[in-house]
């Protein structure tokens, strides 16, 4: 058990960070030729990683009983920043998402993939579980403003992943399944509602999804070129660097949002297989965590986070494979991109305080 | 359920595992569906988009002259090209730049890209200057390229265009030699397998579907030199006479080369932009003349063969007058009685009536055929007339005078010039070549030597003291004959009485003679003088001339020079009439 103490003393998760690595390295790989062997690219991504890595350790050094502390200051701050970003935010790519710090450029609607499920654990972790349905409508409606922020800005991707960061809390939670089932039909009544609010360049992305062939040139140029690149990979890829649809810059966004279809295009099934193996055992590990978590608030902490995780990989994928509509979420820590990196490192690394600090906290 | 303050119940975390299990089971299932069932089609979606066949340009091999100067050489030029659909698409700033670029409105540049909307490829400038080309790549507009091509370039312009012909704008052969020998020089453009990015550019040859080979080179018979010295002359001559046109095509009576082709009115090949369409013509080849006295050559050879005739047999062509049928032949003066020789010398027209007729129909005709009267070189010159031969059961008796004297007949100056290299050859014929060549061939006997040799010693006296004293060259001997006709009015089926065609056929040196020049001046101005000998030999005197000298021929007469020093005050003869 001496392993398990040292991995306590410096709160990491050593199983935790070895699937990491592994996935860091593997992303490395595929984005070195994603961007065309733009080895500058790789390196920026790399120091990237680095950084977000030594977020995760300072992170993982915080105790969770702090988290629950500070859970509604987070939330708040967060939700604030939002409006600022609304007034006084920078314009990137069409949408309003930066906020500039001066020092660093900064997403407040990534800092609330964290304090959503921060402040829902906390929140229901006060009373006995599962929650009663006073506390579920509660737990919408926080649930609902800051998604609601990010959706205008327009961030559907992100805002997305809010939401699902919340509700996976509340559902981990022990919502009941009967409850869940009028859930569904709600929202599901809900989409033409949904639908009138959406722009129009939503509106296009969901059709296209629905039928990317209507306009093959245009709209669903990204769904059918990922298709064809995922397709002409076949089972053992088309070998490293070797790529046609990718390198030859048919294939749109491809070390960022695509990444995933250069990877099929160049390592075929087996590496699909490899990508997906990693992923599950974080996901497993994660849940793991969750489960032998000390209380109530680290355990749905723990399982919001993995399942934040879980829908990234999902979605991506989804929209990669031309199975959800192309939303800019990227794969996770295998897309080129800082901001979601270092969300998703704080996220592992809340992850390891969770599962390193309770021995201590036992005492 | 009771309720706790902690989870205990591991069902949802494997709900979850499950269900990321099932999601991803999904996935991959499509991924099945797309990368192995439906793997073809993808691959060959993704081929589609990447995987070109290229058509594998290779460069138009080069025309030389017969010492390997450029005639026509091929430089790489790039045409501007675009994808309607995507111009249209492009930035409002672009689009302006494009059409400034182009120099065109933006309107008409917009109606002509809507026009095209359906096409994938359109040319918007072929053959674009280089400062556009330049522009256009630093604009570089989506949907706008640039493409390589081959432009051919004559060096020579005027002076060779219509020996050497030119190519259209995708660089196919369209007259002359370009199209003669447009397969040789064309080579095999050849078809690749190419990897190409969105945005066109080539990243990867795959394969060579059919292999490329360059176009080959070729060497012409002709002589730069004297190809301009040539065009010089005949440019000057048709100008000084106010001609119609001119020609001199110029053979090399050993090997049967041409060694100079020149014809006026000419174009300039490298802009044919608003170019008289009949300038085009290669009088040498495309238009067959009656050959009028150059004719008598073959006249008198016939006769000499039959053996009725010899150099020396006098034939009375008193009065001057000759009537057979129903039209009477005449001579510029009554010579009284003359032998074979004078005949040609003064150009008789009576002479060379009396011996056609002395000679049976068919063996006149098996003689001017053996010569290649009505045939063609089979040189495989684009264009190349036969002339005209009627056959003998048609001849009456006055069709027979009139042939001897070179009416009712017609033949092309390039089949002239063989036919003369017959009696400079010792009465060879040889095949005529416009490339260079080195190989002797045999040939084919049309004369014995002997007569060759007596006719050959007849036309040196049309030079030295009959009708072609201008054709003289100093310090050379020269053999010739004249020939002025008057042209045939096609409209009202007579001969015009007013408009003639100057001829001169020349053959250089007299001893082991080299050269054989047809020079052929069309509708000289009347009052400026029309017969061959004032018109034509002159021509044939200055070209070959400095063509001697040129090709370092000895001369031959370096002590009795006397020709046309001595020219007395009887200076022409006559102008045949029928």
């Amino acid at each position: 058990m001496s392993e398990h103490a040292f991995s306590n003393k410096v709160h990491i998760d050593f199983i935790l960070i070895l699937l990491i690595f592994s996935l860091c390295l593997f992303g490395l790989v595929i984005l070195y030729s994603a961007s065309g062997q733009n080895i500058d690219l790789v390196y920026s991504q790399a120091v990237k990683l680095l950084i977000a890595l030594l977020c995760m350790i300072l992170v993982a050094q915080i105790p969770p009983a702090n988290l629950n502390r500070l859970s509604f200051l987070l939330y708040f701050s967060g939700v604030i920043l939002l409006v600022f970003v609304i007034f006084f935010g920078d314009i990137g790519k069409g949408a309003q998402r930066w906020l500039d710090l001066k020092i660093l450029r900064f997403q407040p609607s990534e800092l609330m993939k964290i304090a959503v499920p921060i402040l829902l654990s906390s929140y229901l972790s006060e009373r006995f579980l599962p929650p009663k349905f006073i506390r579920i409508i509660l737990s919408c409606i926080f649930i609902v403003i800051p998604v609601i922020l990010i959706a205008k800005q327009p961030d559907l991707g992100t805002a997305l992943l809010v939401a699902v960061a919340g509700f996976s809390v509340i559902f981990i939670a022990g919502i009941s399944w009967r409850f869940l089932l009028y859930m569904a039909i709600i929202f599901s009544s809900c989409i033409p509602i949904f639908w009138h609010f959406m722009r129009d360049y939503q509106k296009q992305r969901v059709l296209t999804f629905l039928d990317p062939e209507s306009d093959p040139l245009g709209a669903g140029y990204h769904i059918i070129q990922s298709k064809i690149a995922i397709g002409s990979g076949g089972f053992t890829g088309k070998g490293w660097l070797n790529g046609t649809q990718s390198h030859l810059e048919f294939l749109p966004e491809r070390s960022t949002d695509f990444i995933f279809a250069v990877l099929c295009e160049e390592f075929g099934m087996l590496g699909v297989i490899l990508l997906l193996l990693i992923y599950l055992l974080i996901i497993i590990r994660g849940l793991y965590i969750s489960y032998k978590a000390q209380d109530a608030f680290r355990q749905l902490l723990a399982a919001g986070i993995t399942l934040t995780f879980f829908v990234y990989i999902i979605v991506n994928m989804g929209m990669v494979a031309g199975q959800l509509p192309v939303v800019g979420v990227p794969l996770p820590l295998v897309s080129f991109g800082g901001t979601s990196i270092v969300t998703l490192m704080i996220g592992f690394g809340i992850l390891m305080s969770i599962h390193t600090h309770k021995r201590f906290l036992k005492r | 359920m009771k309720r706790k303050n902690k989870i205990e119940s591991p069902f949802r975390y494997w709900f979850i595992i499950s269900l990321f299990i099932f999601i991803t089971f999904v996935l991959f299932a499509r991924a099945v569906y797309i990368q192995v069932i439906n793997a073809d089609f993808y691959k060959e979606q993704g081929d589609m988009r990447s995987v070109r066949l290229i058509i594998d340009s290779v460069h138009r091999g080069s025309i030389m002259d017969r010492n390997g100067e450029e005639l026509a050489i091929s430089t790489p030029v790039e045409s501007i090209c675009a994808e309607p659909r995507k111009v249209l698409k492009a930035e409002k700033s672009d689009f302006i730049a494009l059409a400034k670029t182009l120099d065109i409105s933006e309107q008409k540049l917009y109606s002509r890209l809507s026009k095209n909307i359906k096409r994938n490829f359109l040319y918007l400038d072929r053959h674009a200057r280089m400062d556009r080309v330049k522009k256009i790549k630093e604009l570089s507009i989506k949907g706008v390229y640039t493409q390589s091509e081959y432009k051919r370039y004559y060096p020579s312009a005027e002076i060779t265009a219509h020996i050497i012909g030119f190519t259209n704008i995708d660089d196919m052969g369209q007259e002359g030699i370009e199209l003669a020998y447009d397969k040789i020089l064309k080579g095999n453009s050849g078809k690749k397998r190419v990897l190409k990015d969105r945005k066109r550019r080539t990243v990867r040859d795959i394969e060579s579907v059919t292999p490329s080979r360059p176009g080959t080179d070729i060497y012409l018979s002709i002589d730069k030199r004297i190809q301009y010295l040539a065009h010089r002359e005949i440019s000057t001559a048709v100008k000084k006479y106010g001609a119609k046109a001119g020609s001199l095509v110029m053979l090399d009576v050993k090997t049967g080369e041409v060694i100079a082709m020149v014809g006026q009115p000419s174009f300039n090949p490298n802009n044919r932009r608003g170019m008289d369409i009949s300038t085009i013509r290669n009088r040498n080849v495309t238009d067959s003349y009656e050959p009028g006295s150059t004719m008598k050559v073959f006249t008198i050879a016939a006769g000499l063969e039959s053996e009725i005739f010899t150099p020396l047999t006098i034939i009375d062509t008193s009065p001057g007058t000759f009537r057979v049928g129903d039209k009477s032949i005449k001579d510029h003066r009554n010579y009284g009685s003359i032998d074979l020789t004078t005949i040609i010398t003064k150009s008789s027209n009576i002479g060379a009536s009396k011996i056609a007729l002395a000679l049976k129909p068919k063996y006149f005709y098996d003689v001017l055929t053996r010569f290649g009267f009505g045939q063609t070189t089979s040189s495989g010159y684009p264009g190349e007339q036969a002339g005209v031969l009627r056959f003998y059961d048609k001849w009456s008796e006055q069709d027979i005078a009139a042939l001897s004297f070179g009416y009712g007949i017609q033949i092309t100056p390039l089949k002239l010039a063989q036919a003369y290299s017959v009696i400079a050859n010792d009465g060879i014929k040889l095949p005529v070549s416009f490339i260079k060549t080195d190989k002797s061939y045999k040939g084919e006997r049309v004369i014995s030597e002997n007569i060759a040799r007596q006719i050959r010693t007849m036309l040196e006296n049309v030079v030295s003291s009959g009708t072609a004293r201008k054709a003289a060259i100093e310090g050379y001997r020269v053999l010739g004959k004249t020939g002025t006709t008057l042209k045939y009015n096609f409209e009202d089926g007579e001969y015009h009485d007013d408009r003639y065609r100057s001829l001169f056929v020349g053959i250089v040196p007299a001893v082991n003679p080299r050269f054989v020049t047809v020079v052929v001046v069309d509708e000289p101005e009347k009052s400026l003088g029309y017969y061959g000998g004032d018109v034509a030999a002159p021509i044939f005197s200055r070209v070959m001339e400095g063509a001697l000298r040129i090709l370092d021929v000895p001369p031959d007469n370096l002590n009795g020079f006397n020709n046309s020093i001595i020219a007395n005050v009887e200076i022409e003869q006559g102008l045949e009439e029928y």
